[in-house]
């Protein structure tokens, strides 16, 4: 996002448009209700030969856990959806993601590695773009899989491409690991550079690093 | 003289785009920690706090939209009997060697509420009906699944015998084991929901629900009643054992 909004003294540029703002935050904390309680309900009956941490868990027991996750995936649901025709409509995607090519994403991840990475305030690089569209594709794999483990025999046609009921819970799982990763590192570049931080409460940022760092 | 270059004056400006960011901050965190704070007081989903009536309401809803969403001609996939899982899981709320005991010659399953023949039924009885079968995928409320052949009668033929009001709300049921739960009417009659007496094609064994389980695969294996000492037909939200604690009523699959 560059429109430009100048004021006395110096170029603040909005970063991030308030929709892109309200959706974000409503998302951590749906997204992080979804986690916690999904961790909880995955601890009823583990895939895989481990449990997650019952202090890192929300609700208590898989009842209440159940009541969480199933109460804040509206939540989750409508407000992707807001951002989803947000980010199609108002030009967000077009402008902030596009273009992406495999080309450009692997000369911004060769150059990241030489420690020079583009801090151009507003604008994301090739491999920023990556992980935002990514995200987005697993938050959706992420509920669509969420919808057949919830209502497998009304939505079998759903989930017969992901391998029925117990392959959707795979699939589930999968794409919950993913977001999980995607935090993390999402929150690790923020504290590498906090500046980044502020924008995403208050829209603007002080345009005074233009293009390449190092 | 100094020559003070033209500014505008920021110390009237300045304060008040400070209080405004501050204001907004400060509804940001307070945003924040009210959900931090909501996550906290949501750990004990006993508390008849705000949190959990909010919570409680949402499972209200989920079963508003399940039974928006539930097909009555959507059958759930029906499997191969090699497909059966061996040996098929033991689950209840106590262990497989407390399942109850009920004796055969005795039983009368008893009938109540919104029906117009209420006269008991003996098992010989049950058995005259016309008999079907189905190999179905049980789906646990924990997240596991097990494939089950399961016999009997197709509940709908049942209620249409016994003379249910089929527009009533709730068929509930009352368990031998002191468990009872409730289904609702549309889920009741639906093509796949059998009053089952065997199971592998043998009479059920006690740890699987003699004399008899309502087989639902359009539901989670809690709504799945077993040794079914009592029926009714009712308007009235007749609740469950795991629902009254917190399982959302309609879970449906």
């Amino acid at each position: 996002m560059a429109t430009e909004t100048a004021t006395t003294g110096g170029q603040r540029i909005l970063v991030h448009p308030l929709m892109v703002r309200i959706t974000h935050w409503i998302n951590v904390v749906a997204m992080l209700i979804m986690i916690f309680s999904g961790w909880r309900i995955y601890n009823a009956s583990p895939i895989f030969d481990f449990k997650f941490p019952v202090d890192l868990t929300l609700g208590g027991w898989l009842g209440g856990a159940l009541q969480w996750h199933f109460a804040a995936m509206w939540v989750l649901a409508f407000n992707g959806l807001a951002y989803l025709l947000y980010g199609i409509f108002a030009g967000h995607f077009r402008k902030d993601f596009l273009p992406l090519t495999p080309r450009a994403i692997f000369n911004e991840f060769k150059k990241a590695l030489h420690g020079k990475i583009a801090h151009e305030v507003g604008v994301y690089n090739a491999v920023q773009r990556a992980a935002y569209v990514g995200v987005i594709a697993v938050v959706v794999v992420l509920v669509l899989s969420g919808l057949v483990v919830w209502k497998p025999v009304q939505f079998q046609g759903l989930g017969a491409v992901m391998g029925g009921f117990e392959g959707a819970r795979i699939v589930h799982f999968f794409a919950m690991s993913l977001v999980v990763l995607f935090i993390f590192v999402h929150v690790v570049m923020v504290a590498l550079v906090p500046r980044t931080f502020l924008p995403m409460l208050t829209g603007h940022a002080k345009n005074d690093s233009h293009g390449q760092g190092s | 003289m100094k020559i003070v270059p033209k500014k505008p004056d920021r110390s009237l400006v300045a304060p008040t785009r400070e209080i405004v960011k501050l204001e907004r901050r400060l509804f940001l965190k307070q945003g924040l920690s009210l959900g931090a704070l909501t996550l906290l007081s949501g750990c004990n989903v006993t508390d008849g706090d705000a949190v959990q009536k909010v919570l409680s309401q949402m499972s209200r809803w989920n079963d508003g939209v399940q039974a928006a969403i539930f097909d009555p001609a959507r059958l759930a996939q029906e499997y191969p009997e090699s497909a059966i899982t061996k040996p098929f899981p033991f689950n209840a709320f106590y262990a497989e060697s407390a399942a109850p005991r009920v004796d055969a010659a005795g039983y009368k399953l008893e009938l109540s509420g919104l029906i117009r023949d209420k006269a008991p039924w003996t098992l010989d009885k049950l058995y005259a009906l016309p008999q079907t079968s189905q190999v179905t995928r049980h789906i646990c409320v924990e997240g596991w699944s097990a494939i089950g052949k399961w016999g009997g009668v197709t509940f709908r033929t049942f209620l249409e015998q016994i003379g249910a009001d089929l527009t009533a709300k709730y068929v509930g049921f009352k368990c031998a084991d002191d468990y009872y739960t409730s289904i609702d009417m549309p889920t009741a009659l639906h093509p796949q929901t059998l009053l089952t007496f065997k199971f592998a094609d043998e009479l059920l064994p006690a740890s699987y629900g003699f004399p008899m389980k309502l087989r639902i695969p359009t539901k989670l294996g809690f709504k799945n009643p077993k040794h079914i000492a009592a029926m009714f037909v009712t308007n009235d939200y007749p609740g469950g054992y795991w629902e009254d604690q917190g399982y959302n009523w309609f879970s449906g699959s």
